[in-house]
């Protein structure tokens, strides 16, 4: 059998080695993830010194566009800082699916629940 | 960057046996699997949180009103400090990535260099934490409640309406003495003047606080300063309820009997903070130790007997998945 790790052909792999052209092309793209990252991070905490929590439509945007950002870094955290986006198609899913459906299915019921109380105020007040 | 990652494998081949048909090594897939199961972990706390939140009818506390303090300094910084700690937990995922990159191409000192790196800066995210929680742990002044009702006119000039057992803040040094003041009443003489009270705290080290403002609705919405004659109503119609610092069992004051909190406007979210916050820097603290040990292996040229270094880039996916946790904890907790 072929032994895992012995795979010499994956970029990621143990034995494959990256040449200095490699190199230059991967930290090229690591620059440039960082800049993005820090950017998002600096305009939601500007967003957060600048606008005050209200039960306002405006504060309703404001909250999915934190929301949004936050998916966007874990995004180019996970696809490209652990370059899941360099693995193979089957172990991407096998890791992302499984936990979409979980944790989509926490959420939904999570916040169906906790906001449970305001139908018993319509119900009993 | 993909090679055999990418390489096209007819499916015969790929799931036929024999070969590994996600093309990475044991080790590696098992990393992943702990992940996704530690990610499931983190995504229930954060759930339970936003449960917790959404069920509750009281006030929640506004992040940029409870996380606006830096350590050596006076005043108010809303999200300075906690936007510098996801700074430096970004920036040591980078040299992390960094040394992968440089274990990729075989090149030891460059390991070394982003690898000694990354743990100093997973150091200073750790202290940076601990001095957040010493922060909140001792308080910011602490509060009491209102005995009886009272009706005051707010900086703006209108009338503000204050029921009894409303919360009301102290500043930092007088808060201090008055925690020692109740607890050895003693030795720490308070005499009211005019528009301001003054406690003197007798001893080895004479030392004097003056208390000119209170604040009413604090981490919450419509924050309000009160000073001069108006602070001197609330101050006046004190309860002997009081409370400092935040609630650790064994460790946080337990003065009166207000849930044992000056944050708990929401007892929740203080549990929720130091639980989930601490659930994340004790595996930011692994993560240094990990990191650490790697280290003195690639020091110690194990890495380059063994040909390659997979051990880097398997700590490194745990190190960068630390960082993913703390972009949704700063999301959830600080800014929304």
């Amino acid at each position: 059998m072929e032994r895992d790790d012995l795979i010499v052909n994956d970029s990621y792999a143990l034995n494959a080695h990256h040449s200095e052209e490699e190199g230059v092309a991967i930290r090229k793209k690591i620059y440039m993830v960082t800049a993005i990252l820090s950017v998002i991070t600096a305009i939601e905490v500007g967003m957060g010194v600048m606008f005050k929590r209200s039960e306002t439509f405006t504060w309703t945007a404001i909250k999915w566009t934190f929301i949004v950002l936050t998916l966007f870094k874990a995004g180019y955290i996970v696809m490209s800082f652990m370059h899941l986006g360099d693995e193979r198609k089957n172990l991407r899913n096998a890791v992302i699916i499984p936990y979409f459906v979980f944790i989509l299915y926490l959420i939904f019921i999570a916040i169906t629940e906790g906001l449970a109380h305001y139908g018993m105020d319509l119900m009993f007040h | 960057m993909s090679g055999e990652a990418k390489a096209a494998i007819s499916k015969e081949v790929l799931w036929g046996g024999g070969r590994s048909p996600f093309s990475v090594s044991y080790g590696k897939m098992m990393m992943w699997y702990f992940l996704v199961s530690d990610a499931l972990t983190f995504g229930g706390l954060l759930i339970a949180y936003a449960f917790w939140r959404a069920s509750s009818v009281d006030p929640w506390p506004i992040g940029e009103q409870v996380f606006r303090s830096m350590p050596g300094l006076e005043g108010e910084f809303p999200l300075a400090y906690v936007a510098l700690m996801t700074f430096i937990l970004i920036v040591s995922s980078v040299t992390m990535v960094l040394a992968v990159e440089a274990g990729h191409r075989n090149d030891r000192s460059g390991v070394l260099k982003w690898m000694g790196l990354t743990v100093v800066g997973g150091l200073i995210f750790l202290g940076s934490q601990a001095w957040e929680w010493s922060h909140f742990i001792h308080g910011s002044g602490g509060c009491f409640n209102l005995a009886k009702e009272v009706t005051i006119t707010n900086p703006d000039g209108e009338s503000m309406t204050l029921l009894a057992g409303q919360r009301v803040y102290m500043d930092h040094h007088f808060g201090h003495l008055m925690e020692m003041h109740l607890s050895d009443p003693v030795n720490v003489p308070m005499t009211e003047d005019g528009g301001h009270v003054v406690l003197t705290e007798l001893g080895d080290h004479p030392h004097e606080a003056h208390l000119h403002a209170l604040r009413v609705n604090k981490y919450i919405e419509n924050e309000t300063i009160v000073e001069g004659d108006q602070m001197m109503k609330l101050w006046n119609a004190r309860s002997e309820n009081f409370a400092f610092g935040a609630p650790i069992p064994g460790l946080g004051a337990d003065w009166g009997g207000i849930n044992h909190s000056e944050y708990a406007t929401q007892q929740g979210f203080s549990n929720f903070f130091f639980f989930i916050t601490g659930f994340h820097g004790f595996h930011v603290f692994s993560g240094v130790v990990i990191n650490l040990v790697v280290f003195l292996m690639v020091l110690n040229r194990v890495m380059e007997r063994r040909k390659h270094y997979e051990m880097v880039e398997k700590v490194g996916l745990y190190w960068h998945f630390v960082d993913l946790v703390w972009v949704f904890v700063f999301t959830f907790f600080y800014l929304i």
